[in-house]
């Protein structure tokens, strides 16, 4: 399997406060990789220097065989990486399908894949069905609901077509069943050939879903294997339960 | 309304006013509408930048003083009767260009900043190039520098009649722009940097390629509505056509009128420099920029959406199904980012 | 351009005490900006407020500028919390503070500067106090009380802000509410209170700041408009918030402007500090002694 994302020690710092402390990840394309840890861990610090929101000081992020170090966000985002936010980051002044025809327009154009009018429409429509948000595709971000958001965040992340996609706790706050809706969606999009990581609290949903888990805790990586025997690390436990 | 069509109705429209002008007998009305229209294109500028991306640019006075000093410049290094027979529109690209090539610059010297720090550098530089062209002796430095106005030119009678048809043509001009901007793809990437740009970002959209673009445009229209200055005021003076009057004004009708499209900014110019021009005349100008700054921080606390939001609440429409902005339930064709 | 060690040093002192008064006047925005993250643009207007207040004082009563200031203090600070105020329901609630938050304030800042040339017109104004005028002499150096006395209180000012800051519970607040609004509402404290306060302090600055002004040059209304730059230069370069970095930093600013100004000629000192605020800008956004 051909290495997709490499991450060599990075870190990156605020100030005094060590974020990440020298992280290394192998990932290969077509993998389900669940990322774990508690709240503060670094988490999201690691998807923020993975694509470009923050400038990592030190390591080094190879994707598809390139150095992504000195790239814009924008550029990774052209190249195959997409994620979705955490908090929702909705654009608030255009409507849904206005939303999600941004990656296709600004990442797919880009990469020389340009749609006719109604098949934009189409392909944005589809999306939104895909999370269930095709009923109110022509309304504003602020009618939805917090859990809509996050589906609207995931939609717009997948829009990107990309290679490796990050799901930064999309499903926070969902239901059971709809936990299970956005499992299934992960997975269709795993089996059309998108790495997938997955970031999320909800234990049974990382289980499911993921191949390999790696846990991080106070900017360490503490564990970074099978979903079993990860969660029998004493470590792990101590980190989940012993705090 | 496809583009073509829309340019023609503005043209009419213009040729409508004109001829208004023209029987109102009194050339009074050109001196008076040519302000309007200049502050029509420099707030549809500064809108671009301002009310579509987000970005506060308090340096306007730099911009339009650049196309007026451009003009002056073009005015010492060529004799005087080949000056004269330089057209206005000539002047204006001219200007234009060095607006929008000083506004490029600027963008890329402060458009990785975060936006209030992004709005101090613009007043900075606005200041810097301000003692430039205050310690330039070439285009008169502090004392200023003169440019007589011909009396009159064919056909159209008195030089301000020409003048004024110039700058309502550039205002033309500057609405087909901004109108087409809003249409396009570019519009789009406009609003989501706004909106949020770091989201912005992870979308792919290439914000700092965007926000170069905005300036650029924003510098270069403020530029064009500055070329023909110096015909208009005769003599041309560093530290009122450097003014934060200029600032002030490009930045409070825009947001009186409305932000989200063109039409905000053409009717806080119309509304707010004919409210001007009449205080100007008849009481000051000093309270006529107090007016201003009152209308300013009133409707930015009360009307956030300007006069134009003002309307859509009373009539109950969405802000996106304006003029401008695609109609929430319809797709026209011209649409296509 | 004639060098000499005479004029270099003088050139270098002067600097360095007009730099204790820039201090004073930046105080109020580090608060409001470099901790509040308020861009008030209109700081400088109410700096020359602050001036013809104590022109008024002075004028008509015969007060010393300074102590006309230190009374007119609470109504300064009264209007800066009546800002404050407005600035929340109508912005920072709404979250709209970058695009209209700033237009407020420019607004803010034009209406007051024309106020004043309505009320008081054009013409540049002084105050008479024993200190303006004689000028103190040692060996080489000729330093202007006027210019002394301003940069000695504005220190003390800074001094006493510092000790607000760090040394009470609610100026730590203040401290605290720029890094962790949540943490503050936990504590019981409401953080929209403590930022009130902060902001009614910064213009209660002004008040004195003003006074300071008016005593080291004549005053009329535009003069604010070339401490904008200065202002937001200082309080960036000096870190954002720091008073110690702000005071470094002014006089820094201080010294190059009077070495600009007596070799090159005063014509180029408002690029000065603007250029300097935008080389600091482009360089270090986190300033000398950055947070």
């Amino acid at each position: 399997m051909t290495e997709l994302l490499k991450i060599d020690n990075l870190g990156k710092r605020f100030g005094g406060f060590v974020a990440l402390d020298n992280i290394s990840l192998s990932i290969p394309a077509g993998e389900r990789i669940g990322l774990i840890g508690p709240n503060g861990s670094g988490k999201s610090t690691l998807v923020n220097c993975i694509c470009g929101t923050l400038r990592n000081e030190q390591g080094s992020v190879h994707f598809d065989g390139h150095r992504l170090d000195g790239l814009d966000a924008h550029q990774r985002t052209h190249r195959g990486l997409a994620r979705s936010f955490q908090l929702p980051r909705p654009f608030v002044s255009l409507n849904l399908m206005d939303n999600i025809r941004i990656p296709l327009v600004y990442t797919v154009a880009a990469r020389g894949k340009h749609h006719g009018a109604s098949e934009l429409q189409d392909r944005c429509v589809a999306l939104l069905r895909e999370v269930g948000l095709d009923s109110k595709a022509r309304r504003l971000p602020r009618d939805l609901t917090q859990v809509e958001m996050r589906k609207l965040e995931l939609a717009r992340a997948m829009a990107a077509e990309p290679k490796l996609l990050i799901a930064d706790e999309a499903m926070a706050g969902l239901t059971h069943s709809e936990v299970e809706d956005i499992l299934a969606l992960l997975v269709k999009l795993n089996e059309q050939g998108v790495t997938v990581i997955l970031i999320e609290h909800i234990m049974r949903a990382v289980m499911s879903f993921s191949r390999r888990i790696v846990v991080l805790v106070s900017g360490k990586k503490i564990a970074d294997g099978m979903p079993d025997e990860v969660m029998r690390n004493p470590e792990v436990e101590r980190a989940y339960l012993g705090q | 309304m496809r583009t073509p069509l829309f340019l023609l109705v503005l043209l009419l429209v213009a040729a409508a006013i004109f001829a208004a002008a023209v029987l109102c007998g009194n050339d009074y009305v050109f001196f008076a509408g040519y302000v309007v229209m200049q502050y029509v294109v420099l707030s549809i500028a500064w809108n671009i930048l301002g009310g579509y991306c987000g970005y506060v640019n308090f340096g306007s006075a730099a911009f339009f003083a650049l196309g007026a000093y451009s003009t002056v410049a073009i005015y010492k290094l060529i004799a005087a009767q080949d000056f004269y027979s330089v057209p206005i529109p000539v002047l204006m690209l001219i200007g234009g260009a060095v607006s929008g090539i000083v506004g490029f610059g600027m963008g890329y010297l402060t458009l990785r900043l975060r936006g209030a720090f992004f709005a101090i550098a613009t007043l900075a530089l606005a200041v810097v190039l301000q003692t430039l062209i205050v310690n330039w002796d070439f285009v008169g430095g502090s004392r200023g520098a003169y440019i007589i106005r011909p009396e009159s030119i064919a056909p159209f009678g008195s030089y301000i009649r020409y003048l004024f048809l110039m700058m309502m043509l550039l205002a033309v001009v500057a609405i087909t722009v901004a109108r087409l901007i809003e249409h396009s793809r570019l519009g789009y990437g406009f609003a989501t940097i706004r909106d949020d740009e770091l989201a912005a970002e992870a979308a792919g959209v290439p914000t700092l390629r965007l926000k170069l673009i905005a300036t650029t445009i924003s510098g270069a229209l403020m530029g064009m509505a500055g070329a023909p200055f110096p015909y208009y005021i005769g003599y041309l003076q560093p530290a009122s056509t450097f003014g934060l009057d200029y600032a002030v004004n490009s930045i409070a009708m825009p947001l009186i009128g409305g932000t989200t499209s063109w039409v905000g900014p053409v009717v806080g110019a119309v509304l707010l420099g004919t409210l001007q021009q009449v205080a100007t005349v008849t009481i000051s100008s000093a309270v006529n920029l107090l007016i201003v700054g009152l209308l300013l921080v009133g409707f930015v606390i009360i009307a956030p959406n300007g006069i134009v939001g003002l309307f859509q609440t009373y009539f109950r429409h969405k802000p996106e199904d304006f003029v401008g902005r695609r109609r929430v339930d319809t797709d026209s064709p011209e649409t296509v980012p | 351009m004639i060098f000499s060690f005479d004029l270099l040093i003088n050139a270098v002192v002067s600097g360095i005490l007009i730099g204790g008064f820039y201090a004073a006047v930046t105080s109020g925005v580090s608060l409001s900006f470099g901790i509040l993250d308020i861009v008030n643009i209109a700081h400088p207007a109410f700096i020359i407020l602050g001036s013809y207040v104590a022109y008024i004082g002075n004028a008509t009563f015969g007060l010393d500028p300074i102590l006309t200031a230190i009374v007119a203090t609470p109504l300064f600070y009264a209007l800066g919390a009546g800002i404050y105020q407005v600035y929340y329901f109508a912005f920072e609630k709404r979250g709209q503070e970058s695009l209209r938050g700033l237009a407020f304030f420019f607004g803010l800042l034009f209406i007051t500067e024309v106020s004043l040339v309505l009320y008081f017109g054009v013409d540049y104004r002084y105050v008479e106090a024993p200190y303006i005028g004689p000028a103190w002499h040692f060996h080489m150096l000729d330093i202007p009380l006027r210019i002394l006395v301003p940069c000695v209180v504005s220190l003390l000012l800074i001094a006493v802000l510092q000790l607000f800051l760090t040394r009470t519970f609610t100026g730590r607040a203040v401290m605290a509410v720029a890094q962790d609004q949540l943490a503050l509402r936990l504590l019981a404290i409401d953080p929209i209170r403590i930022k009130r306060i902060a902001f009614g302090m910064s213009i209660a600055t002004a008040s004195l700041a003003g006074a300071f002004l008016i005593i080291i040059q004549p005053v009329e209304p535009s003069v604010g408009r070339e401490y904008i730059g200065r202002v937001f230069a200082i309080c960036v370069l000096g870190g954002m918030g720091s008073l110690p970095g702000t005071v470094i930093a002014a006089m820094l600013l201080g010294i190059v402007e009077s070495l600009t100004s007596t070799f090159y000629g005063p014509s180029w000192a408002p690029a000065v500090s603007f250029g300097f605020l935008l080389l600091t800008l482009a360089v270090r956004p986190a300033g000398l002694m950055g947070r």
